[in-house]
């Protein structure tokens, strides 16, 4: 059987299982309402696991999986050299979110990278360390300000509530998803207008691991239901 | 023999070679304190690092090279001139695949703290490596940061604006963006002339950077608004040096060409330098000179540059070097010392004899 891990709740379950049902593929859970057990109908070969989307990436790496629903941040992020783990078949037009890089908006001298850089210089020279940056997606922000050439920066984990590290003091600025950027101008914070280092979707991702042997057939089969291009694995 | 202990008597190999022309061994231990390392390099290290934790000293790092330590230790208590020699593992994180891409290698290394010439010095250590590595056919390129950092020290404008542009010499995206927005290519973005002409936010203040802060940096910006443009002859002559690229026994005479008259002590330098590889009967002829080479390697190199690489372009360089003045200032806490060095990948080096 061919696996298909999608997120095991919420509005990331819900808006898969309608575009799976667009494409006249039922998705479903089975069993009670606490029991995360799902069944596929309309495809031939195919069956449901749900999973939570933050390790679907790591699932999909392992070859655990075969197909998997995610946010293409979380791919990104969690996997080294992604497209070399995974194939993208097709973003799904839902979950959108950016991640973005946002400072205090009372910082009225910084609006774009070339902003916060010549700003953690100088707040290195008075502070005597690196201006931090809150984030959860550490490889994501270091590639993105390490390809812009920004200096002077360190990255301090944060894993929520990470809009709230600025006034706290444990950080300078962050870098988190937002979609209506409804809790970043709560807390009092600005996006940079020049700093959008992923846009996410919620994207159907294919196994690059050596686990497709004897279902290819199975595979063409349902990559011609959905609609989507079937890239060499 | 197994490859690595293939790999192992190559280093070993190196490190008799590096002591029998003078040095002193040290072995650094493979488990460094982080912050030196996080300190010196930015948070890329983490990217390149393998990082662990030690309940009693914190957040360690398995040694991605020998320079930090070896300096470390140098400028604690060693004495002066010395020639220091090491080889062991590195240890590299890798996050993209490849066949280059060994994240535990072993370097030997070969290092000279020394007032009295650098560049007899750079030629000592050049020639030297140039020894080790002959018969094996690789291609040597030399450069100089130095020469970038002469022409900037030189152009006609605010000393705010050449720190800046010094300071993204080892970042060359950021770099041009500046050059782009000191010559008025680029266009003063709206919000900055609004900042200009007087509009704060009315957010509350937030953060541990002070409104004083603020108000120094938009003092600064006002003060660059108001300075002329860069000329765009000085703007196309540092992007012609940047670009040069020519036999190094035609790098001088290239260089006076491009008429950037601060050069000349840097020109001067390069001279002398090729003069001492001559004495050490290595050709400028047959080197490569690259303005810009080293410009996106390690931030720590500030002066000459080297490189020795195979015809393989997949294949990571069997050598490099170069001289970091500013590191021995930055870690020697008031102290400073000329010192110019560099590193062979041992198992690179035993695989290419290997081949040949």
């Amino acid at each position: 059987m061919i696996k298909l891990g999608v997120p095991s709740k919420g509005r990331l379950m819900e808006k898969t299982f309608e575009w799976f049902g667009a494409r006249d593929i039922t998705l479903k859970r089975t069993g009670s309402e606490r029991e995360y057990a799902g069944a596929v109908e309309g495809a031939e070969g195919v069956a449901l696991v749900l999973l939570s989307a933050g390790e679907i990436p790591r699932e999909l790496a392992a070859g655990r999986i075969h197909l998997g629903v995610t946010g293409s941040d979380l791919v990104r992020e969690k996997l080294a050299d992604w497209d070399s783990q995974v194939a993208s078949l097709a973003p799904m037009g839902f979950g959108h979110a950016d991640l973005i890089l946002a400072v205090p908006d009372c910082w009225a001298d910084v609006d774009s990278l070339e902003d916060l850089d010549a700003c953690a210089h100088r707040f290195r020279g008075t502070h005597g360390f690196r201006l931090r940056i809150a984030t959860k997606y550490h490889r994501l922000v270091r590639e993105f300000l390490t390809r812009e050439g920004v200096a002077d920066w360190q990255l301090v984990d944060s894993q929520g509530a990470t809009e709230g590290t600025i006034a706290n003091h444990t950080a300078e600025a962050i870098a988190d998803i937002t979609s209506s950027g409804e809790t970043l101008r709560a807390n009092h914070l600005k996006i940079l207008s020049d700093a959008v280092i992923h846009q996410s979707q919620a994207t159907l991702f294919a196994s690059r691991a050596p686990i497709w042997g004897g279902h290819e057939a199975a595979m063409s089969q349902f990559a011609r239901q959905l609609g989507v291009d079937l890239p060499e694995l | 023999m197994s490859d690595k202990a293939l790999y192992r008597a190559s280093a070993a190999r190196l490190l008799e070679a590096f002591l029998a022309a003078g040095a002193v061994e040290v072995t650094p231990d493979i488990l460094q304190p982080a912050e030196a390392l996080l300190d010196l390099y930015g948070e890329d290290i983490r990217a390149r690092a393998y990082v662990t934790t030690d309940p009693l000293r914190g957040e360690m790092m398995l040694r991605p090279d020998f320079t930090l330590p070896v300096v470390q230790a140098h400028m604690a208590h060693g004495a002066e001139p010395a020639r220091y020699a090491y080889a062991g593992e590195v240890f590299r994180r890798q996050d993209h695949r490849g066949p280059a891409r060994a994240n535990e290698y072993f370097q030997a290394g070969f290092e000279i703290f020394d007032r009295a010439d650098p560049e007899a010095a750079d030629a000592e250590v050049f020639a030297l490596f140039s020894g080790l590595l002959s018969g094996l056919n690789l291609k040597a390129t030399i450069g100089d940061m130095g020469l970038l950092r002469a022409a900037v020290d030189g152009l006609d404008t605010l000393p705010a604006r050449k720190a800046a542009l010094a300071r993204h010499i080892w970042r060359p995206k950021r770099f041009q963006h500046l050059l782009s927005r000191y010559s008025g290519q680029i266009a003063t973005p709206a919000a900055r002339a609004d900042l200009l002409t007087g509009q704060r936010s009315g957010a509350p203040w937030i953060g541990l950077r002070s409104r004083d802060e603020m108000e120094a940096r938009i003092a600064d910006l006002a003060a660059d608004a108001e300075a002329p443009p860069l000329s765009a002859n000085a703007v196309s002559a540092i992007g012609a040096l940047a670009e040069l690229r020519c036999p190094a026994d035609a790098a001088p005479a290239a260089l006076r060409a491009l008429d950037i008259p601060t050069l000349e002590p840097a020109i001067a330098r390069l001279e002398r330098r090729l003069a001492a590889l001559e004495a050490r009967a290595i050709d400028p002829a047959g080197l490569q000179f690259d303005a810009s080479h080293g410009r996106s390697s390690m931030e720590y190199y500030d002066g000459f540059v080297f490189t020795f690489s195979a015809a393989d372009p997949s294949l990571p360089p069997v050598a490099t070097g170069g001289r970091y003045d500013a590191l021995t200032r930055q870690l020697g806490q008031g102290d400073e010392i000329p010192a110019v060095g560099g590193v062979i990948r041992a198992g690179l080096l035993a695989d290419l004899e290997g081949a040949a």
